[in-house]
């Protein structure tokens, strides 16, 4: 009893638990359906790759799962969010695509420049992007929603521009790898965990996610105590910048082009929903990163849900919405009250 | 100093925005000017000037009498547009005698509305126009219609009384997915067919008539199942996370048609199935049917990867401009054109329904 109450106490208890539920959706379907119960859970090596739904959602996951990271300092230090990282991520892509095809090229089978250059390059735009964001936010005191809304506009026409308003396809198989396959597992999913292992590693052995969160909750504060508040935000939106552009070459690599039009279309709201889930209040301050990164998975796993279910896709957004609602309020603060005085009740009944 | 840069770095980001506004409207500037100016200047050659200069050169007074043309066309947004463009400049020609103007509209509907507003002041003889929104057309063909200038509502349909214009033509989506389904119950004779559908986005016209056409011919045939229909958003992402479940659900061997909607999700598709080891094409388990017929799509095609392709096909000049004969013979029109879309097999297959991908094929496409 003891053990179970320290568990259900831990930070990240409900995140997981709510994850667990969206994945007992489909063993309760697959008992319903006669399949096997734990289908969903199976995982194989077929074809010389691993194979099965759970790692269906590790990769098409990842992209919000790297999104998430960026978006949680910004939520955390700045009380907004960053609206833009979907734009930029479809501008980073569009960019990088272009200079290895060549302006005006639409389908190559070869690099015009080393690969390093038009990745680098995809990842500095999305770095100058978040500068942009992080200074209008930072130093302009501009509400982080209308400072990011120029970029969530203007980053995918950019990059529509940049492409000539064409899908730009690099058929080359060193690029198809960053969206492939790296041995056995998709590259993605590696490329998404080593992002969370830095980013948690960096937070956690310096003292850069004290300074965050201090600022976040109280920025005057901070900054009398000695903390350059100013520059803690700033950085947290090219770190952001960082993670759409990071994000924004796996999912152009995942199709080997530059579909600039399509790529992170939405993407923002998913990465906020993400932190939301992930039982961060999007109103600043304290922050848990490893649940942004299981909100993110838990986004993926709904739909791969959706899609096992055979849900129409006219329907499927309705179930998304009920699913959401459902995790959204077993956190909300009422609900945890409600469920603290009962777990008190009995107690105070057993004494 | 560091101030400095911050501002330098905003006036920068300001003027490469300002550039790409400015670079996005220039086309529908460049093209309206021509159309105003013509309402005073006698008209002058006013097509496009900078696309088609041979069209200039053509003395309007040598063979007689012009036909005047009218074209508010939506904008330049993909290859197909481009190719429908083309498609009218080089139909309605001075050398076949028709005086055409052109308005890229760049996909403003209140700029649309002028430049027909337009063509109504300069008396042109007949107006075509590509509606880039269905609603808010009946003052301006009411205009038109008190004007006694014929109408053709080309390739869109229009929320209108029909009796406000003279004819509508344009690509049917309910056949192209009829044609899908004609072929493939020929293709596949008795044998039966176990077909997952990777639908466009939810709602457009070309998921909704792609459909409704191929369940038509899908509900004649008793032993065709749809085992699963799911939105790929027309996109090659979509296509490809669409069919990583669906070959985790229904497994290998499990189903032996794929229709996708369009070329992008076909290629999504394709992909899934490379890493799942399953084989498709001509030679394999899975037969992939596509629609748009994409100059990409056709060369998977002619390489039997895709083995039916259904187009859309944007060359519809040449029924505009049938009917426009037929109208100035004084010949009655039908209410409805339609524009015959073709479909495209891979080579190896014959069918009454489609043409034999070849090489010749691909290098004569317009687009």
């Amino acid at each position: 009893m003891e053990k179970i109450k320290k568990i259900t106490k831990m930070k990240l208890f409900l995140p997981v638990f709510s994850m667990l539920l969206v994945m007992l959706i489909n063993v309760v379907y697959d008992i319903a359906a006669g399949n096997a119960p734990l289908g969903f859970f199976a995982i194989s090596i077929n074809n010389g790759i691993l194979y099965g739904r759970l790692i269906d959602v590790l990769n098409r996951g990842s992209e919000v799962a790297i999104l998430a990271i960026g978006m949680t300092l910004v939520v955390s230090a700045s009380a907004g969010t960053d609206i833009s990282v979907g734009s930029v991520m479809s501008l980073s892509g569009g960019l990088c695509c272009m200079l290895l095809a060549g302006y005006g090229m639409t389908n190559v089978s070869e690099y015009n420049v080393p690969l390093w250059v038009g990745m680098l390059a995809g990842i500095a735009i999305a770095c100058v992007c978040g500068l942009f964001n992080g200074f209008l936010v930072a130093y302009m005191n501009i509400q982080p929603m209308v400072a990011t809304l120029i970029l969530w506009s203007a980053g995918r026409a950019i990059g529509l521009l940049l492409c000539n308003s064409n899908i730009v396809y690099v058929r080359v198989p060193s690029f198809q790898f960053f969206g492939g396959y790296c041995g056995i597992i998709p590259t993605p999913i590696i490329i998404a965990a080593l992002c969370v292992a830095i980013a948690g590693s960096v937070l956690r052995l310096t003292a850069l996610g004290t300074y965050i969160q201090s600022v976040g909750i109280n920025k005057r504060a901070s900054r009398i105590s000695g903390f350059n508040s100013a520059k803690i935000i700033l950085l947290c939106y090219v770190i952001c910048g960082l993670c759409a552009g990071i994000a924004g070459l796996v999912a152009t690599c995942r199709i080997y082009s530059a579909d600039t039009n399509n790529i992170g279309l939405n993407m923002e709201l998913d990465a906020i929903l993400a932190v939301a889930l992930g039982g961060n209040s999007l109103g600043g301050g304290k922050f848990n990163l490893a649940g942004s990164v299981i909100g993110a998975y838990t986004i993926q796993a709904i739909t791969t849900t959706l899609y096992a279910l055979g849900v129409s896709s006219a329907q499927a957004p309705v179930f998304k919405a009920i699913v959401v609602i459902l995790i959204v309020v077993i956190q909300s603060e009422p609900v945890r009250a409600y469920f603290k005085k009962m777990s008190a009740k009995k107690e105070a009944v057993k004494a | 100093m560091k101030k400095k840069l911050a501002l330098l770095l905003v006036t920068a980001m300001t003027v490469s925005g300002l550039v790409a506004c400015g670079k996005s409207e220039a086309p529908t500037q460049e093209a309206a000017a021509p159309a105003q100016e013509e309402a005073q200047a006698e008209d002058e050659a006013a097509v496009a000037e900078d696309e088609t200069p041979e069209q200039e050169e053509a003395a309007p007074a040598a063979d007689g009498e012009l036909i005047t043309v009218g074209f508010a066309q939506v904008g330049h947004e993909s290859d197909w547009r481009a190719a429908n463009t083309k498609n009218y400049q080089d139909t309605f020609s001075a050398e076949n005698g028709y005086e055409l103007s052109f308005v890229d509209c760049d996909n403003d509907h209140a700029v649309q509305i002028e430049t027909v507003r337009g063509f109504i002041e300069q008396e042109l003889d007949y107006i075509c126009i590509a509606p880039i929104q269905s609603a808010g057309w009946d003052t301006v063909l009411q205009e038109a219609q008190d004007a006694g200038i014929p109408v053709l509502i080309v390739d869109r349909a229009v929320d209108a009384d029909p009796s406000l214009y003279t004819t509508a033509l344009g690509c049917d989506m309910i056949a192209e997915g009829e044609a899908a389904g004609n072929w493939l119950a020929e293709y596949l004779g008795d044998k039966e067919a176990n077909i997952l559908v990777i639908e466009g986005s939810v709602g457009a016209s070309a998921t909704l008539g792609r459909t409704e056409g191929f369940d038509n011919i899908l509900s004649q045939h008793d032993n065709w199942t749809k085992l699963d229909s799911q939105s790929g958003d027309f996109t090659q992402a979509g296509g490809q996370e669409v069919m990583e479940s669906f070959i985790k659900t229904y497994g290998q061997g499990g189903f032996n048609v794929v229709v996708c909607q369009n070329d992008n999700e076909a290629y999504g598709a394709m992909d899934a199935m490379d890493a799942a080891g399953i084989t498709y094409g001509v030679d394999g388990d899975v037969q992939i049917i596509s629609f748009d017929a994409t100059h990409d799509g056709l060369q998977y095609t002619l390489d039997g990867k895709i083995t039916c392709n259904v187009e859309c096909n944007p060359l519809q000049a040449g029924f505009a401009e049938e009917v426009i004969k037929k109208l100035e013979a004084g010949e009655a029109v039908d209410a409805w054109t339609l524009v015959k879309d073709e479909a495209f097999v891979a080579p190896g297959i014959e069918s009454q329904y489609a043409v034999t991908m070849s090489q010749e094929v691909l290098d004569g496409r317009a687009y």
